[in-house]
């Protein structure tokens, strides 16, 4: 313990200045935990006043103890805010260096999108269920009962005939490619209890060849209401909801004579059309009627009690003069680029 | 069907003071008004001066180019004539002729101009019936003469010719026959806006006539139907078929889209377009004996009136003379007996023929003539002698023909049964309070006759309409005619309903979270080759469809892939590179194809007996939906510091685990085989049920490379096909949510040595069972071959997680419960730990 140092004030004063000039000159983290351990560490010429002070007599001690301890709190404090300032030097020089062009960020994963036809199916769909009504669904190959007997649509209809409408071998077993996805009405009817208020979207076939306004298999939305009471101003009611909900407030529905087997009075739907390309104007829009009483009696409906109406509407159709399209091939040859600029919205 | 203007006119009254095109529209929107949608409009589109003028010099002229031209000096009722070139050579000097004027527009907008031609200004041209649009002739001018047509010189050729009278092209509903007439239309007019209507039936006076042989047997009715339950046949004897058809007949056929062919046969045309009551006649000078209508017999033929000879079947209706079938019921004439300029005397034929036979007949000899299409649409079968009378009187007017007191007519018309009509009905469907007026008038307007006991009103529909036969027809009737736009607008309430069924929600979810995930929806067709379903669903039998589009795809599909390659390829040929495409629809059958459908059709009309219905729902063949997803090119695109990742059975095997995640399932992955897919990269994809049994539910792999080089594909091609229907039913057990343990987790890594033949996921499951409660999570994170290893083994390494619920594990607890697994797989593999 000979040469243990003496407790001055000024061997004090000098460690400490010592001390404060390397933290001063600690030009990074590493320079300064090095200073740290030289003018702070167990072997510091401060840790060494501070241990002398034990074999000091004890009237001194008390003196010693101030003196020393506040020189090394002094010199801890000026270590800590110099690291805390390197550190935060450090981090600006890291946070510098790890900037980058975020504009040429590729993208990780490519993006995808969904069909707009299925879109549209669901949006129209959804649009019904808010009102109460359920979603129907059928065979696209069914039996020929349900595509057209039931229906109302006689057996030398020319619709059902092999230009029309595809059938399945062998063709004395009945069974076709839905022509409509009328079908599910009459498979509402009979599988549901009363009231009956169904919408069904699906897939269609009919003998068309591919070209800018035909696909041989295309979609369609159909809609049938049976309830006691329903009249034709509830048909308009209900296809004006749905036209507001697809095209605004001002978008309305005109009604027109026509012919369809299975309903009486038929008639063409338009729909006026307030945000059309080229303006505001009248679009045909698909066909509807009350259903006739035949179709009601071959789902087992008491046509006495209960009528009601129904509707429907081609899909492929309705996204044509909603986004503006020419070309219905665009719809079905599965090229990307066609619903990628629908993403996941339609 | 197109209505010429003035021929309307005859029948009611039009407005007067309106000009082309604004009666057109006109009627067009008043024929629109109660159900007749516009098509189209046609006129001649002939303007300017276009005059009568007498050719007073013909001096032909050899050009150097070896044609011969006319310089002609034409009398046009201007102080001088003019002087007009004209290539054609059909006329002489003193020929009334049509002259186009400088100044006038031809159709197709060719404009006339005097300009300078062979040596000499041609100041107009004498014009050819098809340069007016006046027909199809060209092989010389037009000679008014040839027309019959005596004129002033300077007259105005075109008012002369019929060239200012215009049509209407309207749409008729496929039940409304009577209005394929300018009778029916007429009176649709009338109906629509309230003007005066009267009925060219009601003109014509139906002299008696008899003595002509007629034998009228249908011995195989179809559908209990009489093929020809009436008719007439008339003879006009002495006409002269040289006489030209006058202007104002050929105007109105050329408008109405039928051309002229000769006086007696346009004369049958017109009254057909007039009264809608099709119309043959036939040379009575080449047929042999009376006439007899019946069904054609096994092996008859006939040649028709295009000149082609067609082998009958025993359905058919035949008109037959002495020497066999003369015509095709109600389709078409035949060629034997057909009418020219040298006939002299006229067989006139009016029939009702039956709709469904002449349908069928139509159908099987692809012949759809204007008098098919309207026995289809329903005639009125009161028509036949007031049609045949008015061919005679036209005959006996224009063709200086004398009508012949031999004739002959069969059968009546139907007396049209009577409907039973509450007069609340109408109200009662249409939601529009009508009066009872309103109701009778409206039902009489159209013809019906109206007996009333308090409500109950008994309605007998006018003849011609054979469309009316229950009550919703009569109401829509008069929804029709007081208009469609009185009906009301209200929003029904429906019962509150349970929203989208589960598999509905499930197969949102799959299109979501695929599109989400980077993939790209796709709609293909169903429609595929025998060699597609063989490569890629070899099993079971893919339906057959007997008329095919296209007869190289006559099946339908069992598998969504050949449709999502066919996309891919047509992507790739357009320079899109690197894909995504994923489908969900139906396939079609499971198993065999024989003894779907049934044999039976029940009738449509009536409610069928329960077994009946439940007999026809299950003869419908299994549809299932399924998923299908197919992969190419680069997964990761390059990008700046980043290289390209290419799709492979990765990115397919990820498919079905989001598909699995949108299902709420939980899938494993074994290695399968696939016809279609690389043997060494097909995964079989199996879902557990409840009771643990293993359910394979779909593949996922990389197509076989030689089939993707046929498919012009890239080598590697990854896909994916689930069956959603068989996934949702595996789909909604019972699911056990646990609390989430918030103790420290222990993680450490075990490498194990195996046979390269075992499955990762074998030794996974192993280590899993063997580890126990204790293991929370366990991921392959390496698979080394090579040196180090024995030949034939591989070094898999797994990451594992322990955590206990209840305290916080020490690394002893993790270590032993590690050891356990490596245990275990030792026992079922024959790992051992890599040291």
């Amino acid at each position: 313990m000979s040469d243990a140092p003496r407790i001055t004030e000024s061997a004090v004063a000098e460690a400490v200045d010592a001390a404060l000039a390397a933290v001063a000159s600690a030009a990074d983290s590493a320079a300064l935990k090095a200073a740290r351990s030289a003018h702070a560490g167990e072997a510091s010429p401060l840790a060494q006043l501070n241990a002398a002070i034990r074999d000091l007599p004890g009237s001194e001690k008390a003196a010693a103890g101030k003196l020393v301890g506040q020189a090394r709190a002094r010199v801890a404090e000026a270590f800590t805010a110099r690291q805390e300032q390197l550190a935060a030097e450090e981090e600006q020089a890291r946070l510098a260096a790890e900037a980058v062009d975020v504009t040429a960020i590729a993208p990780r994963r490519r993006l995808g999108a969904r069909h707009p036809l299925t879109m549209l199916m669901e949006e129209m769909a959804d649009i019904f269920v808010g009102m109460g009504w359920e979603v129907g669904e059928g065979p696209e190959v069914d039996h020929e009962w349900f595509i057209f007997d039931a229906l109302n649509t006689d057996p030398d209809h020319p619709a059902r005939s092999e230009q029309d409408t595809l059938y399945l071998s062998p063709t004395q077993r009945h069974l076709a490619l839905r022509s409509h996805t009328s079908t599910v009405q009459i498979r509402s009817l009979l599988s549901r209890p009363l009231p009956v208020y169904v919408v069904a979207p699906g897939k269609v076939f009919r003998r068309d060849e591919l070209d800018a306004t035909h696909t041989p298999v295309f979609h369609q939305i159909e809609g049938i209401a049976i309830d006691r009471g329903l009249t034709m101003a509830h048909l308009r009611g209900t296809l004006e909801h749905l036209a507001r909900a697809m095209f605004g407030p001002e978008a309305r529905i005109r009604l027109r004579p026509n012919f369809f087997p299975f309903t009486e009075p038929s008639a063409e739907m338009d729909v006026w059309h307030p945000t059309a390309k080229g303006g505001p104007r009248w679009i045909e829009w698909g066909g509807c009627g009350m259903v006739d009483p035949n179709v009601l009696r071959s789902a087992g409906v008491d046509p006495a009690e209960y009528q009601g109406f129904a509707f429907g509407m081609g899909i492929e159709r309705t996204l044509q003069f909603r986004n503006g399209l020419s070309d219905m091939r665009d719809m079905v040859e599965g090229d990307v680029r066609f619903s990628q600029q629908f993403g996941m919205v339609v | 069907m197109r209505v010429p203007v003035s021929w309307l006119r005859e029948w009611v009254d039009l407005p007067s003071g309106l000009e082309l095109p604004a009666m057109l529209e006109h009627l067009h929107a008043a024929l629109v008004k109660v159900g007749f949608e516009e098509e189209d409009i046609h006129v001649f589109d002939v303007t300017g001066p276009v005059v009568v003028g007498r050719v007073l010099e013909r001096e032909p002229e050899p050009q150097s180019n070896g044609k011969t031209i006319n310089w002609c000096r034409v009398d046009v009722g201007e102080a001088e004539p003019r002087g007009i070139v004209c290539g054609a050579h059909n006329f002489e000097a003193g020929d009334l002729v049509v002259v186009t004027l400088p100044g006038a527009v031809l159709p197709g907008g060719f404009a006339i101009a005097a300009r300078k031609t062979y040596g000499h200004v041609s100041d107009g041209m004498i014009a050819s019936a098809r340069e007016l649009g006046y027909g199809d002739e060209h092989d010389g001018i037009l000679r008014l003469a040839d027309l019959g047509i005596e004129a002033p010189v300077g007259a105005d050729a075109i008012a002369l010719l019929g060239l200012d009278d215009g049509a209407v092209d309207i749409n008729v509903t496929p039940d409304r026959g009577y209005a394929l007439s300018i009778r029916g239309l007429a009176r649709e007019y009338g109906h629509s806006t309230g003007a005066r209507f009267s009925d060219p039936a009601e003109a014509v006076t139906v002299e008696p006539s008899h003595g002509f042989d007629l034998s009228v047997v249908d011995d195989a009715p179809i559908r209990g139907n009489h093929g020809a339950p009436t008719g007439v046949f008339r003879v006009v004897r002495g006409i002269d078929g040289h006489r030209p058809t006058p202007p104002w007949m050929r105007a109105r056929l050329l408008l109405a889209g039928i051309r002229s062919i000769s006086l007696p046969v346009d004369v049958t045309n017109y009254v057909m377009l007039e009264l809608g009551q099709p119309i043959h006649g036939y040379d009575l000078a080449k047929v042999r004996g009376g006439i007899a209508i019946r069904r054609a017999r096994p092996g008859e033929s006939i040649e028709t009136l295009d000149g082609k000879r067609r082998e009958l079947d025993v359905e058919d209706l035949v008109v037959c003379d002495d020497s066999g079938p003369i015509g095709l019921g109600a389709v078409m004439g035949g060629a034997s007996t057909e009418m020219g300029a040298d006939t002299v005397d006229v067989l006139v034929e009016a029939f009702h023929w039956d709709p469904i036979s002449v349908s069928r007949s139509a159908r099987r000899h692809k012949l759809f003539s204007e008098a098919s299409k309207r026995f289809e649409r329903g005639v009125d079968p009161a028509m036949p002698p007031i049609a045949a009378q008015r061919v005679v009187d036209l005959l006996v007017e224009l063709a200086g023909g004398t009508a012949d007191e031999l004739g002959a007519s069969f059968g009546a018309p139907p007396a049209p049964a009577a409907i039973a009509l509450d007069v609340r009905r109408p109200e009662a469907l249409i939601g529009v309070a009508y009066t009872d007026e309103e109701v009778v008038g409206t039902l009489e307007l159209i013809g019906a006759e109206v007996a009333r006991d308090g409500d109950a009103l008994a309605v007998t529909p006018p003849s011609w309409r054979p469309d009316l036969v229950d009550d919703a027809g009569l109401v829509e009737e008069i929804a029709r005619i007081t208009g469609y736009d009185r009906v009301g607008s209200a929003l029904p309430t429906a019962p509150p309903g349970r929203g989208l069924t589960p598999a509905q929600r499930l197969r949102r979810r799959v299109g979501e979270v695929l599109a989400a995930a980077g993939g790209t929806e796709v709609l293909s067709y169903p429609f595929q080759s025998e060699e597609t379903v063989a490569r890629f669903s070899p099993e079971g039998e893919a339906f057959h469809v007997a008329n095919a589009l296209d007869p190289r795809e006559p099946y339908l599909r069992r598998s969504l892939l050949p449709g999502l390659a066919v996309a891919a390829q047509r992507n790739l040929s357009r320079g899109l590179t690197d894909l995504a495409l994923f489908e969900l629809g139906r396939v079609f059958g499971e198993g065999e194809t024989a003894g779907w459908g049934t044999e039976e059709l029940p009738p449509l009309g009536v409610t069928l007996p329960d077994a009946t219905v439940a007999g026809l729902l299950a003869s419908v063949p299994p549809q299932p939906w399924h998923v299908g997803a197919l992969l190419l090119g680069d997964a990761v695109a390059a990008g700046p510091g980043r290289a390209a990742e290419p799709a492979g059975l990765a990115d397919a095997l990820d498919v079905v685990r989001q598909v699995a995640l949108a299902a709420g399932v939980a899938v494993e992955v074994r290695a399968g085989s696939h016809p279609a897919l690389h043997p060494g990269r097909t995964a079989e994809i199996v879902v557990r049920d409840a009771s643990g049994a293993e359910h394979a539910v779909g593949v996922a792999g990389e197509l076989m490379p030689a089939l993707a080089e046929e498919l012009d594909l890239p080598r590697v091609v990854a896909v994916a096909e689930l069956d959603l229907d068989a996934v949702m039913g595996l789909a909604g057990g019972e699911r056990v949510i646990r609390p989430i343990g918030a103790l420290p987790a222990a993680t450490q890594d075990l490498s194990l040595v195996v046979p390269a033949e075992v499955p990762a996921a074998e030794v996974l499951a192993a280590v899993v069972e063997g580890a126990g409660e204790l293991l929370e999570h366990a991921a392959l994170v390496d698979d080394y071959r090579g040196a180090g290893l024995p030949e034939g083994r591989k070094s898999l390494t797994f990451a594992l997680r322990f955590r206990a619920e209840d305290r916080t594990l020490t690394a002893a607890e993790a270590t032993e419960a590690k050891l356990a697994g490596a245990a275990r797989a030792g026992e079922r593999v024959g790992a051992t730990i890599r040291e």
